[in-house]
């Protein structure tokens, strides 16, 4: 691969994404997912990628992580290329993805063990198993099974899971979306407040434009697919900690707000595909976009 | 004002015990007093249709006949055994007495060759269905986990499955039958020829729902939890430890219990053509034998084994209820 080249070219960025493109193959030849992604991100940088569904957040994700591989181009974390899945870059899922069978302790146990197990005592893997439960706020149901606690509590184990890996690079793909809006305010919150203490390297994929100017150095925003690639990245120089009802009101914090929604309603402004249909719909009153 | 809450407390408090007594009386119902009705009008008319059947073995037996034969099996039963504990006895006082004679005489011990009894070849089924079933276990879980877990390999052996799943016991067994002859020789052999034959059919036959449903268990396994497995770099023995056994549990079972199903089935069958002395050997002696109570003794049999049937599939239930983390999936 033209590895080589790209270590030339970038000699010291902590997290880079180069050059990437992803085809996926179909029937009829293939389908550019993405085009040219091109991404250097800093340690303890927190970055979140917004776009329209469908655009390829989750492939660009997916390929950080290892689980797809770059059709052109590539990852590489610390000057090492990226081509398969590891521990270094824990992953949290959009649904949680604890296994069923175990309580909150076992599965963050499952992969304390499997990284820490040879160099931590027994003791020592409890208490940071602990230690970690505690960070989310989930030490008082450990012993609780997913089916039998909610889903926000399901998603704060699944990030205790990944921060107990203690990543080099943490992965999230719409860590929130499936949860309701108070709930996902405290987890932002939560989020915040663990930033605050690891200062980790953080990618995170939302459809959330208030989640994503709370919680990031800088907006990385999407075009729309086939090809999608980086449309704008907006830096969000805000103070931390950031509180979320001063910030309301605050100048700086809805000019970037304006932003990010501009570039996803009026730049970015998806367009159903009508053509398509041999029936047209009858004739609708026009409509404003609205601000989400 | 006070007495108006407590009469309306009261009120409250009746309709909560009507309320108590109605969904008692209603679980009652559906508990007891439905089946029992099933059950009556079921013996009402297989008596009343019984009676007009006239088979050259005599009437078909009525549920009083089978009652009789039921009670009659039972003291054979009983008088086996009395005449077993006695052959016993006079053997050890033979024994005793030609020590007395002989103070070198060294003792021998015969075991008791008298003919089984209904309810020594209930047991002898259930060994022979239950050494079936887990040959068939040992060999299908495995093979499905692995073709669960390998694509290829599952659409290498799909169609065999699919071949022989439907293939009917008696089909089998003169194959089987000849193959244990001819592999099976032994001078001293543990088993009898026709328990192995028995069981080799049985596993033959109940091997495939297992193959299938752990198969499609493994293969069904969220992307999520294997994408975890993934980001974990859990070796493969870890893999199919932690990740994929647990998440099939609840499929491996639904097939397990599918299959005992079966293997009771496939057992009668093969009983009645092998020799092996359970169930089966006793309806096709019955068969044979053909005197006025055999349909009776027959019947009784079929009972039996119907009933047998229901309660191997409860104890699978209760077993799947016990291992399988996912409640739902353990229904009746």
């Amino acid at each position: 691969m033209n590895s080589l080249v790209l270590e030339e070219n970038t000699p010291s960025v902590f997290l880079n994404i180069s050059k990437v493109d992803m085809v996926f193959p179909t029937d009829t030849g293939g389908y550019t997912a993405l085009k040219e992604i091109d991404l250097q991100i800093d340690k303890g940088e927190f970055i979140s990628l917004i776009g329209h569904s469908g655009c390829g957040k989750s492939t660009v994700l997916n390929i950080v992580a290892g689980l797809y591989q770059a059709t052109k181009g590539g990852v590489l974390l610390k000057n090492k290329e990226v081509n398969e899945p590891g521990p270094e870059r824990a992953v949290v899922f959009q649904n949680h993805s604890l296994l069923p069978w175990l309580t909150a302790y076992q599965n963050v146990e499952l992969a304390v063990k499997e990284i820490f197990g040879k160099t931590m005592s027994k003791g020592e893997m409890k208490e940071w198993i602990e230690y970690n439960l505690k960070l989310v706020h989930m030490d008082h149901a450990m012993y609780k099974r997913p089916n039998e606690i909610s889903g926000g509590m399901k998603q704060r184990v699944g990030i205790a899971r990944a921060l107990a890996m203690q990543p080099e690079v943490l992965l999230m793909d719409e860590p929130f979306g499936a949860l309701d809006a108070l709930t996902r305010a405290h987890m932002q919150d939560s989020l915040m407040e663990i930033q605050n203490e690891l200062n980790n390297t953080v990618i995170m994929i939302t459809h959330d434009v208030d989640e994503a100017v709370l919680l990031s150095d800088r907006i990385v925003m999407m075009t729309n697919g086939p090809a999608a690639t980086i449309g704008e990245i907006l830096a969000v120089p805000l103070d931390r900690p950031r509180d979320r009802l001063s910030l309301a009101k605050d100048i700086e914090y809805n000019r970037l707000r304006s932003e990010v929604l501009t570039f996803l309603h009026e730049k970015q402004r998806k367009v159903e595909n009508i053509t398509a249909n041999t029936v047209q719909p009858p004739p609708m009153p026009r409509k404003r976009v609205n601000a989400i | 004002m006070s007495s108006t809450t407590v009469s309306l407390n009261r009120k409250t408090m009746a309709e909560k015990t009507i309320k108590v007594f109605k969904s008692l009386f209603s679980k009652l119902t559906n508990a007891m007093l439905l089946p029992m009705i099933g059950i009556t009008i079921f013996l009402f008319f297989w008596s009343i249709s019984a009676a007009s059947i006239h088979t050259s073995l005599g009437t078909f037996p009525g549920p009083g006949a089978v009652v009789k034969q039921f009670s009659s099996l039972y003291s054979e039963h009983v008088t086996e055994r009395e005449k077993a504990v006695a052959f016993f006895e006079r053997q050890e006082k033979r024994n005793l007495a030609k020590l007395e004679k002989n103070p070198d005489y060294v003792t021998k011990i015969r075991a008791y060759t008298g003919k089984e009894t209904f309810f020594d070849q209930i047991i002898t089924s259930l060994v022979t269905v239950t050494c079936g079933f887990l040959v068939a276990a040992i060999i299908a879980i495995p093979l499905g986990i692995w073709m669960g877990l390998n694509k290829r390999l599952n659409s290498a052996l799909n169609p065999i499955v699919q071949i022989f799943k439907p293939v009917s016991p008696l089909a089998w067994l003169p194959l089987v039958t000849m193959v244990v002859s001819a592999l099976y020789v032994s001078d001293d052999p543990m088993v009898s020829k026709s328990f192995l034959t028995s069981l080799v059919t049985v596993s033959l036959c109940s091997m495939w729902p297992m193959v299938i449903n752990t198969s499609i268990g493994v293969s069904s396994i969220d992307s999520d939890l294997l994408n975890v497995s993934k980001v974990l770099r859990l070796r493969t023995f870890t893999h199919i430890q932690k990740i994929v056994l647990p998440a099939s549990v609840p499929m491996i079972f639904t097939g397990m219990r599918l299959s005992f199903g079966v293997a009771w089935m496939v057992l009668i069958a093969a009983e009645m053509l092998a020799q092996n002395p359970g169930l089966g050997k006793f309806v096709w002696d019955e068969f044979q034998n053909g005197s006025s109570d055999s349909l009776a003794r027959i019947m009784a049999a079929v009972i039996v084994i119907g009933f047998i049937g229901f309660l191997l599939d409860q104890i699978m239930l209760q077993l799947q209820r016990k291992v399988s983390w996912d409640k739902s999936s353990a229904s009746i």
